[in-house]
C-alpha cells in the first residue's frame, strides 16, 4: 500500500462523515430545528509536515467532526509516509463523541490501521478534553480484533510568544498490555514521541510551522527493533502547515 | 426653551430619509417598513446588509405617548424576519418574537402591528430572527411624552451605537463554536509573564497564572467578538466619517444614546463636558452628573450636555475591551473635529469577576471597604500601573473592587452540568462598581447604584416569592444559558398573572450579560426602595448577585434573554409564561 491509499481511505471516511449528518446529532431529535442547537462541521489538519531525519518522512495528523454542542461524530487520522519507501503507519478512527462534563468528551468507536502490515481493526474507548492548566488531553484504550489491548495518551500545550507566534509542545505515550509479535511491540511503554512546534498564525485558520520531533521506542519494543537492526530513536526537524475551517 | 417636537435629526453620508408620517398632533400614526437586502460599503469593501427602508440603521420612528400606531412591515428578504419593539410595553401578539409570540414574517409577506403607545422615552427596534440584527436590522424609536418632561433642552440628537462586521454573522458564530478565543488578540503571552513578574514579583505572578490555569479561564476574555472583525458605528457611520452634531455655545443638548450593538459594550465620554444623565432605558431618573458611563448592549441613556465654548468636542465611545471605538463630534459648525482621547488600557478579569472571595482576604487589616461615593478608591492603585497588570486582580484591585456593602452569598452545590464551566463561589452585589476598566480612571463614571427613579413605582406590594436564576456558560464549547440549560432544554418560567415577585440573578460566568425581559418592566433593586429604577435591560457583571422585582401584569409568553446576539443564539434565553394559573406549574 502507498501513502495515497491511506489518505484515500481517510478521504472516503470524511465524505461519509459529512454525508452522515443525521438529526440525531443535534442535541435531541425534536430540538433539531432549535436556534441554539445547530450542527457545525470542523476539519483540522493539525499537522501536515515534512520530517528531515535519518529518513525523510511526510507525516500527517488530522481530525474533523460534525455535530452539535454535546454530540458529535469525529474522524481522526494520522500516519507517516517515508518518502523513498512506503507508508509506515496510517490509521483512521471514527468516533461518537459525547460531552460528559463541562470540558470533557467521552469518545467511543473504531480504528482501522491500514499500515503497518498486517492491517487490523480496534475498538476505541477514549476521553478528550481540557485538563487544569490548559493541557489538551486525548487518551484512548484500543482493543484489537485479535484481542490485544493498547493505550495512547497525548498531551499538548500552547504558549503564546506573541498573539500569532505560538509554541506548541506535545507528548505522546503508547502502551501495550501484552506483546504483539507480528507488530514488533513489546508489553509496557512501547513508544514515546516528543514534539515542539512553533507556528505563526497568518490568520487563526492557517499557520505554517517549524519544529522538532523526537521519537523513541521503549522497553521490549526497542529490543525488537534493535534485533532487526532498526533505529530505536529518531530526532527529526519538521516543517509544515496547520489549518482548520 | 425646548425645540418643537420632531426636530430634524442630523444625519450624514450614510444617512437615509426618515419616514416620519406621524404629525405631532395626530394620535394615530401609520408607518410602513420594508425589510430588504441592500449593498453597503462600511469598511471599504462592498457588502450586503439587511436593511429597514434601505438603510442601516433604519428610519428613526417617532411616536407620541397615547398614539395608536399601525405599522406595516413587509419582508423582501429570502428568509423569514421579524421586528421587535425593544423596551416598549405591547400586547404579546405585537411583540414580534418568532416562535414565542407570533409566527414570523415570511418572505414577501406584510405583517401589520397595531397597538397603543403607553410610555415615552428612548427605545429602539430590531429584528428578533437569527442574527439579522447584526446584519443591520435595527433602528431608533423615540416616544414623546404626553406631559412635559421634567428637564429642559434646546436641541436633541439620537446617538445610536452599533458594531458592524464584514463577515457573515453565521460564520462568526461558527468560529466561536470551534474556537471561542478566535477574536481575542490580546491574550497574555510568555513575555507578559516576565513583565508582570518584574512589576509584581515572581511569586505573585506565578500564583496568578496558576490560579487562572487551574480554572482553565482566560483573564483577557473581555469580549467574545472584538475590533478584529468589528467596525464600531455611530448612527451607521464609521469613525472616519465623523458623524457631527451641531450646537450653539451655551445650548443644552440632549443626546439619546442607544446601544444597538450585537456584542459590544461602550464606555462613553465627551472630554471637556460633564454629562447629566436624565433617563435610563427610557425612564426618567433623578439627574446624575458624570464624566463617563458604560452602556450595556441594548440599553438606552439620555444625557444633557451644555457645551459653552465655541469649539469641537469629541464624542468618544470606546469598546469595553478597548479593541476599537466609535467617534463622533459635537461642534458649532460642520467639518470641525477635536483630538481623540488616548485609548486606555484594557481591563483584565480579576478574582472578583470569577466570583471568588479573595478580595475580602486581601484587604489589609484595619482597612475598610472604600465608601461607595468615592469614585476613586485606592489611590495607590494608579502607581501600580494599569488594568493590564495582575496587581488589579491580586492586590489593590481586589480591595478597590470590594465596594459593596452586601456580603457575598455562597454558591450552592449545583454546578449546573456540562453546559456550564464555572460557578461563582461567592457572588455579591456589584451595583456600586462602574465595571471592569472604569474603576480607577480618575473620572466619575455612572454606576447602577446611581439610578434613582424620578417617581415611585406603580406597584408597591412586596414580592410574594423569589426565583433565583443562574447565568451560566461554557466558554470552551461556546454554550450559554440559564441554570446550565440552553433555551431548547429549559422549561419556561411560569408566573401567575398579577403576581409580584423577585428575580435573583447570579452570574456564574466571567462575562457581563445584558438581560432583557420583554413585555414587562424590571425594577432593579439597587437599594432605593420605591425609587428603584425600572429597566428593560439589566446588565449583570461577572461574579455578581443582584435582583429585580417585577409585576407579572402581561399575560402570554415572553422571551427573557441575554441581549448579546451570539449568547442568545447559543442558548441564553428563557420563555416566561404569564397566565392565570401560573403558580401551579412552578414552585
Ligand atoms: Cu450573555
Amino acid at each position: 500500500m502507498t501513502f495515497m491509499n491511506g489518505s484515500m481511505i481517510a478521504g472516503v471516511c470524511l465524505i461519509a462523515l459529512v454525508a452522515f449528518a443525521p438529526a440525531a446529532l443535534a442535541d435531541s431529535p425534536e430540538m433539531a430545528a432549535e436556534e441554539d442547537s445547530r450542527l457545525y462541521t470542523f476539519l483540522e489538519i493539525e499537522q501536515f509536515e515534512y520530517r528531515i531525519g535519518s529518513e525523510d518522512t511526510l507525516s500527517w495528523e488530522a481530525q474533523g467532526w460534525i455535530g452539535g454542542d454535546y454530540n458529535k461524530v469525529w474522524l481522526k487520522t494520522q500516519g507517516d509516509h517515508t518518502i523513498d519507501k512506503e507508508t509506515k503507519n496510517a490509521e483512521v478512527q471514527l468516533l461518537y463523541s459525547r460531552a460528559i462534563a463541562a470540558l470533557w468528551d467521552l469518545q467511543i468507536g473504531g480504528r482501522y490501521d491500514v499500515k503497518p502490515d498486517p492491517s487490523r481493526g480496534y475498538a476505541i474507548f477514549g476521553i478528550e478534553g481540557l485538563a487544569p492548566y490548559f493541557f489538551e488531553i486525548d487518551a484512548a484504550v484500543f482493543v484489537s480484533n485479535k484481542g490485544d489491548a493498547s493505550a495512547r495518551i497525548e498531551a499538548e500545550y500552547e504558549l503564546l510568544l506573541t498573539q500569532r507566534l505560538i509554541v506548541r509542545p506535545s507528548v505522546e505515550l503508547n502502551f501495550a498490555a501484552q506483546e504483539v509479535k507480528e507488530l514488533d511491540i513489546g508489553s509496557g511503554l512501547s513508544e514515546v514521541e516528543l514534539g515542539l512546534r512553533v507556528r505563526y498564525e497568518i490568520v487563526r485558520e492557517a499557520a505554517p510551522y517549524i519544529g522538532v520531533s523526537w521519537e523513541r521506542k521503549a522497553g521490549r519494543t526497542a529490543d525488537f527493533a534493535r534485533r532487526k537492526g532498526e533505529d530505536v530513536g529518531d530526532l527529526t526537524f519538521v516543517t509544515g502547515v496547520r489549518f482548520w475551517f | 426653551m425646548r425645540k418643537k417636537k420632531g426636530a430634524p435629526i442630523k444625519r450624514g453620508l450614510l444617512a437615509f430619509i426618515a419616514l416620519l408620517f406621524a404629525s405631532a398632533t395626530a394620535l394615530a400614526g401609520e408607518y410602513r417598513l420594508v425589510i430588504d437586502e441592500t449593498p453597503v460599503n462600511i469598511t471599504g469593501r462592498e457588502r450586503t446588509a439587511m436593511t429597514i427602508n434601505g438603510a442601516v440603521p433604519g428610519p428613526a420612528l417617532r411616536w407620541r405617548e397615547g398614539e395608536e400606531v399601525t405599522l406595516q412591515v413587509t419582508n423582501r428578504l429570502r428568509e423569514p424576519t421579524s421586528i421587535h419593539w425593544h423596551g416598549v410595553i405591547v400586547p404579546n401578539t405585537m411583540d414580534g418574537v418568532p416562535g414565542i409570540s407570533f409566527e414570523n414574517i415570511a418572505p414577501g409577506e406584510t405583517f401589520t402591528y397595531r397597538f397603543t403607545v403607553k410610555q415615552s422615552g428612548t427605545y429602539w427596534y430590531h429584528s428578533h430572527s437569527g442574527l439579522q440584527e447584526q446584519s443591520g436590522i435595527y433602528s431608533p424609536l423615540i416616544i414623546d411624552p404626553a406631559k412635559p418632561e421634567p428637564f429642559q433642552y434646546d436641541r436633541e440628537y439620537v446617538v445610536m451605537l452599533s458594531d458592524w462586521t464584514d463577515e457573515n454573522p453565521e460564520w462568526v458564530l461558527a468560529k466561536l463554536k470551534k474556537q471561542s478565543g478566535y477574536y481575542n488578540f490580546h491574550k497574555r503571552t510568555f513575555f507578559d509573564f516576565f513583565r508582570d513578574a518584574r512589576r509584581n514579583g515572581w511569586g505573585a505572578t506565578l500564583s496568578d497564572r496558576l490560579a487562572w490555569g487551574r480554572m482553565r479561564m482566560d483573564p483577557t476574555d473581555i469580549a467574545d467578538v472584538t475590533g478584529y472583525t468589528y467596525t464600531f458605528l455611530i448612527n451607521g457611520q464609521p469613525s472616519k466619517a465623523n458623524w457631527t452634531a451641531l450646537f450653539k455655545p451655551g445650548e443644552r443638548v440632549r443626546l439619546r444614546f442607544i446601544n444597538a450593538a450585537s456584542m459590544t459594550y461602550f464606555d462613553l465620554r465627551i472630554p471637556g463636558l460633564k454629562m447629566e444623565v436624565v433617563q435610563a432605558d427610557g425612564q426618567n431618573i433623578q439627574p446624575v452628573t458624570v464624566d463617563e458611563f458604560r452602556i450595556a448592549v441594548s440599553e438606552t441613556y439620555d444625557v444633557i450636555v451644555t457645551p459653552q465654548e465655541d469649539r469641537a468636542y469629541t464624542l468618544f465611545a470606546e469598546a469595553m475591551d478597548r479593541s476599537g471605538y466609535a467617534r463622533g463630534t459635537l461642534a458649532p459648525r460642520p467639518g470641525m473635529s477635536a483630538p481623540l482621547p488616548e485609548t486606555r488600557p484594557r481591563p483584565i478579569r480579576t478574582m472578583a469577576d470569577m466570583g471568588m472571595s479573595e478580595g475580602a482576604h486581601e484587604m489589609k487589616p484595619g482597612g475598610k471597604a472604600p465608601a461607595a461615593e468615592d469614585p476613586m478608591p485606592g489611590m495607590e492603585h494608579d502607581a501600580m500601573g494599569h488594568g493590564d497588570s495582575i496587581s488589579d486582580g491580586l492586590e489593590n484591585g481586589a480591595a478597590t473592587r470590594m465596594s459593596s456593602e452586601e456580603p457575598p452569598v455562597m454558591h450552592g452545590p449545583d454546578t449546573h452540568g456540562r453546559g456550564n464551566s464555572m460557578v461563582a463561589m461567592a457572588p455579591r452585589s456589584r451595583l456600586r462598581e462602574p465595571g471592569a476598566g472604569l474603576e480607577n480612571t480618575g473620572t466619575r463614571a455612572l454606576t447602577y447604584a446611581d439610578l434613582r427613579a424620578l417617581e415611585p413605582g406603580y406597584d408597591r406590594r412586596p414580592p410574594e416569592r423569589e426565583i433565583e436564576l443562574h447565568l451560566t456558560g461554557n466558554m470552551d464549547r461556546y454554550i450559554w444559558g440559564f441554570n446550565g440549560k440552553k433555551h431548547s432544554e429549559a422549561d419556561p418560567i411560569r408566573l401567575r398573572h398579577g403576581e409580584r415577585l423577585r428575580v435573583i440573578f447570579v452570574n456564574d460566568t466571567m462575562m457581563e450579560h445584558p438581560i432583557h425581559l420583554h413585555g414587562m418592566w424590571m425594577e432593579l433593586d439597587n437599594g432605593n426602595g420605591e425609587y428603584n429604577p425600572r429597566k428593560f435591560t439589566i446588565n449583570v457583571k461577572p461574579g455578581e448577585r443582584l435582583s429585580f422585582i417585577m409585576t407579572a401584569d402581561a399575560p402570554g409568553a415572553w422571551p427573557f434573554h441575554c441581549h448579546l446576539a451570539y449568547h442568545m443564539a447559543s442558548g441564553m434565553m428563557l420563555d416566561v409564561m404569564v397566565s392565570d394559573d401560573g403558580e401551579k406549574a412552578h414552585p
